[in-house]
């Protein structure tokens, strides 16, 4: 490739971050000091092009943002036309294009944070450190929402470093990150719905996360060695039997796509799990990467085994920094003892993994989107057909699942199919992760084997707060749909949230009380959908604006009008929008308005 | 010099509102409904299938899909016209028409009447993509008010065809929009000034300077311009260059898409060069009078 650049050089300490990530240049041709020798031969760089994201993130980390100098050289060493990186880098929030302080403090306005105070908290830090800028900017949901109102303090530097507020006061006191089990109320006492019920949860708070002989002692790499002598067809039979469906949102059953994926004549073919976690009230996936990390190593171990990859890749959200360390730290040590690499288990089957970083987009935890990341590309959903199983990651067979997904194969596997199906109902086997969140007593994340009802949830986290009465639930997050207080019987499984119109979408259950502004609520909904778009398609980019616009005019003053153009709008935005944001972008503000009367009855807001 | 000929293809049958259509293996659904609105659809590009102005409604798929990218497969039974492909094509109309300035689109004015689109029914108050002209080099004129991000410019100017990779979408959802690396001028980019992005652009977005200076003064007449195809002098390449003349004057030059030699793309010297013809003809009147 014949690039062209412009006259920009990096600092000495861009060019050493960068040249920490890709070693020193080869030659002058690639950014190097030029010598004698560069004359005579002309050499182009790698492609590698998928290491843009994570030199972009090299310089971030150390620097704070981005210059036109450190942009260039990344574009040398890695050939990659620098308008490409440009786009790529101006794609991602956590990215700066502009000098900024090397801290920068995240604040989440964010649903759940906004029903539980992160106005007042952006009030009184604007008092202080002035507007939202460079120092200080509202951040959507961080994945903290069991602690609301959270903040995220991300720190440049050498290594760089972070500081996690929640409940965040209004001086924002330091103090020490909670351990990983104080998000997980069940495990802090014993009886019905208690911690030795736990199956996916029962390791957090009760091992050394960073201690794989801790993980082994509790049953851990059994499943791996049972996977072993089942044969890949054997592990792909016991999940279809045991009725697994997708925990990521779209509930799709989880055998077929390793069946179809394992099919595939083309190779190699990649496993990707998807950690990208950012549907706003969501944090199950960070409370077992945190607290069990272990055991989504050795799930992705399994399936990689079942469905004939050689690599996995973590797609990680940027904005989890704990979760990151902690999986760094047991790839490491499954490595040293022969759990990862070339003969895993002394098995002859080779299997590696490596954790990728997101960068501040949620968009990205869409499926497609997340291999144009990897791939160094600009994260846009690609349109389907092909499916991932067929052409996904670099244009190859390619399984992906969420976290929660993974780390359910290890049940399975140890207990066997049936044993498993047996919890559950018919529809929804096992046991699921709950995102409890908002105006209730005891918010965290819950597992309940899949039947029990809404209700039941709520019991169990105490209900609302003394004194106050229910007003709405949101399930399944900004892209569900709200229920009423009459409705708490909806049994919390995929079949009977559908038969009631809505949805468990990644577990989502927030709270409202008849203290929330709903309106507000929906606000934000409109606004985090227009932020996230990846602007690919005219239905979203321009209906998510319309959308946000005509429910600020609603707030002021309902109009029949405007409703009639909200219902039109969404009706484009889920019939033509390329991918699944578009397309649910609507779901919430329908059933606000359909459902609990907002902007229509009397009593609303 | 022999072409060959691509071996036989199969050939599927649809049906389109009702009438079975076949079609060769490959074929999209657009080939079978030629009428359908396209916007970002080019017929030298790969589909980006970004504006989903062409959206028709298949039976059993639960939303409606692109005809300019979605394959035909046998026995897909397609609607073009039905309620639900009625009101998404009105819509994106709409949300297109109040967003970007469509006043040099052709067919959108036609497409809006057609759909009974309202594109001011968002009011006065809504975001609009406008803003200042970029005009910076002697050659083309970049107006991205009138962009609708159909990505064209950048495919043709990246690995599609010419591979200088002077442009990209940059930002994110309604903040996105068409960049040079931090938003350089076009002069301090990897511009080679072939306008590959000028003749795929489908908004008059990007446009001849030409063409933008006398639309400026009013004297833009595309009704009374002839177009004629020769073949370029600069080199031995034989690209076809259709050259449109309004009074005597050659004000903008395309190359047919369907040229095997060229696809539509052209160098700066086929694409640009005639303002040397011109210049120099001047020149030569000015010495004889
Ligand atoms: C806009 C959007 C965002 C998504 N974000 C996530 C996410 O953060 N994590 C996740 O696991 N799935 C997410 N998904 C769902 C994925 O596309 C995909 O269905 C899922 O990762 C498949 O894994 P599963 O079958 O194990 O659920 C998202 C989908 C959309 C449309
Ligand atoms: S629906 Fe939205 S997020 Fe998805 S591709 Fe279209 S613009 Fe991007
Ligand atoms: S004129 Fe050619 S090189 Fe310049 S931006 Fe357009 S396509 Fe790219
Ligand atoms: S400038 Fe033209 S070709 Fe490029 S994206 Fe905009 S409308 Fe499309
Ligand atoms: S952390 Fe604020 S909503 Fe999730
Ligand atoms: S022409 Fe088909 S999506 Fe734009």
């Amino acid at each position: 490739m014949d690039l062209r650049f412009r006259d920009t050089e990096p600092t000495d300490e861009e060019r050493a971050a960068i040249d920490a990530l890709l070693g020193p240049p080869a030659s002058g041709w690639v950014g190097g000091a030029r010598t004698d020798d560069d004359l005579r031969f002309a050499a182009a760089g790698e492609q590698e092009r998928d290491l843009l994201l994570p030199a972009l993130h090299a310089v971030n980390d150390r620097i704070g943002w981005i210059s036109e100098g450190a942009l260039d050289y990344i574009c040398r060493r890695l050939t990659v036309p620098p308008a490409d990186a440009y786009g790529v880098a101006t794609f991602y929030s956590m990215f700066s294009l502009k000098p900024r302080p090397s801290r920068v403090l995240h604040v989440c306005t964010d649903l759940v944070c906004e029903a539980r105070g992160a106005a007042g908290l952006c009030a009184s830090l604007e008092e202080r450190l002035g507007p939202p800028g460079l120092s200080w900017q509202r951040s959507p949901c961080l994945g903290l929402c069991e602690r609301a109102p959270a903040a995220l303090a991300l720190e440049a530097g050498d290594p760089p470093a972070h500081a996690v507020y929640g409940p965040a006061d209004a001086a924002l006191t330091e103090f020490a990150e909670p351990p990983v089990e104080a998000a997980v109320p069940q495990s802090l006492h014993s009886g019905p719905g208690a911690g030795d019920e736990l199956v996916l949860l029962r390791r957090v708070g009760v091992v050394d996360p960073g201690s794989l002989d801790d993980y082994r002692s509790t049953d851990g790499y059994a499943a791996l060695r049972r996977a072993f002598t089942l044969g890949p067809a054997g592990i792909i039979r016991e999940v279809l039997d045991a009725g697994l469906v997708g925990r990521g949102g779209a509930a799709f059953p989880t055998g077929r796509k390793w069946e179809a994926t394992a099919r595939q004549p083309d190779h190699p073919h990649y496993l990707v799990c998807n950690a990208d976690e950012s549907e706003p009230g969501t944090f199950k996936d960070r409370v077992i990467m945190e607290g069990d990390p272990f055991a989504l190593i050795e799930a992705m171990t399994i399936a990689a085994y079942a469905t004939g990859c050689r690599k996995g890749y973590i797609y990680l959200r940027g904005e989890y920094p704990r979760a990151f360390h902690r999986l760094t730290g047991a790839i490491a040590a499954a490595r040293a003892r022969g759990l990862l690499g070339d003969d895993v288990m002394g098995q002859g089957f080779a299997f590696d993994i490596e954790i990728r970083r997101g960068a501040g987009a949620y968009i990205c935890g869409e499926e497609t989107a997340i291999f144009n990341s990897i791939e160094g590309q600009r994260g846009e959903p690609r349109s389907k057909p092909p499916f991932p199983v067929e052409k996904g990651l670099f244009g190859k067979p390619t399984v992906v699942n969420n976290v929660e997904t993974l780390v359910n194969v290890l049940p399975i596997l140890l207990s066997g199919a049936s044993a498993y199906a047996a919890t559950g109902t018919e529809g929804s086997t096992g046991t699921k992760l709950f995102c409890l969140s908002g105006n209730v007593r005891r918010p965290g994340l819950y597992e309940l084997p899949f039947g029990a009802t809404l209700r039941d949830l709520l019991d169990l986290a105490g209900g609302v707060p003394e004194g106050r009465s229910l007003r709405a639930v949101l399930l399944g997050g900004a892209a569900g749909a709200f229920v009423r207080p009459d409705e708490l019987d909806i049994p919390l499984t995929f079949e009977g949230t559908r038969a009631a119109g809505t949805t468990l979408g990644s577990g989502v259950v927030l709270v409202l009380d008849d203290g929330a502004d709903l309106v507000k609520i929906l606000l934000r909904i409109a606004e985090f959908f227009r932020d996230e778009s990846c602007g690919q398609c005219v239905p979203c980019r321009v209906g998510t604006v319309r959308q946000e616009e005509a429910l600020h005019r609603l707030a002021i003053k309902p109009q029949a009008g405007d409703l009639t153009l909200l219902r039109e709008v969404g009706q484009v935005m889920r019939d033509a929008s390329i991918c699944g944001l578009g397309q649910t972008a609507w779901n919430a503000v329908e059933s606000a308005i359909d459902r609990l009367g907002v902007f229509t009855s009397e009593e609303a807001s | 010099m022999s072409v060959p000929l691509p071996p036989p293809r199969r050939l599927v049958e649809i049906t389109v509102d009702g009438e079975p259509v076949r079609l060769p293996e490959g074929s999209t659904i657009l080939d079978a409904c030629q009428d359908t609105p396209t916007l970002c659809y080019g017929d030298t590009l790969t589909p980006k299938n970004a504006c989903r102005v062409c959206v028709v409604e298949v039976e059993g798929s639960r939303t409606l899909v692109p005809a300019c990218s979605r394959r035909a497969e046998e026995g897909m039974k397609v609607s073009t016209d039905s309620e639900r492909v009625r009101h998404s094509r009105k819509l994106v109309l709409e949300l297109l028409g109040s967003s970007v300035d469509l006043s040099t689109t052709p067919g959108a004015a036609e497409w809006i009447a057609e759909y009974d689109a309202d594109p001011q029914r968002f009011g006065q108050e809504a975001a609009t993509v406008e803003q200042p002209v970029k005009v910076d080099n002697d050659l083309y004129v970049r107006d991205y008010g009138k962009c609708i991000m159909c990505y064209k410019c950048v495919d043709a100017c990246g690995d599609q065809w010419q591979n200088s990779f002077a442009i990209t979408v940059a930002g994110r959802g309604f903040d996105s929009h068409i960049s040079t690396e931090h938003d350089a001028p076009l002069t301090d980019s990897a511009c080679v000034y072939c306008g590959n992005c000028v003749e795929v652009c489908p908004t008059g977005a990007l446009s001849f300077k030409t063409e933008f200076d006398m639309r400026a003064a009013g004297t833009w007449h595309e009704e009374e311009q002839t177009q004629t195809t020769t073949i370029c002098a600069y080199c031995g390449v034989g690209c076809n260059l259709t050259l449109h003349v309004q009074d005597n004057e050659i004000v903008k030059v395309t190359s047919p898409h369907d040229n095997p030699v060229t696809h539509g793309n052209l160098c700066i010297k086929g694409r640009f060069g005639f303002q040397h013809v011109q210049n120099g003809r001047s020149a030569k009147q000015t010495q004889k009078d």
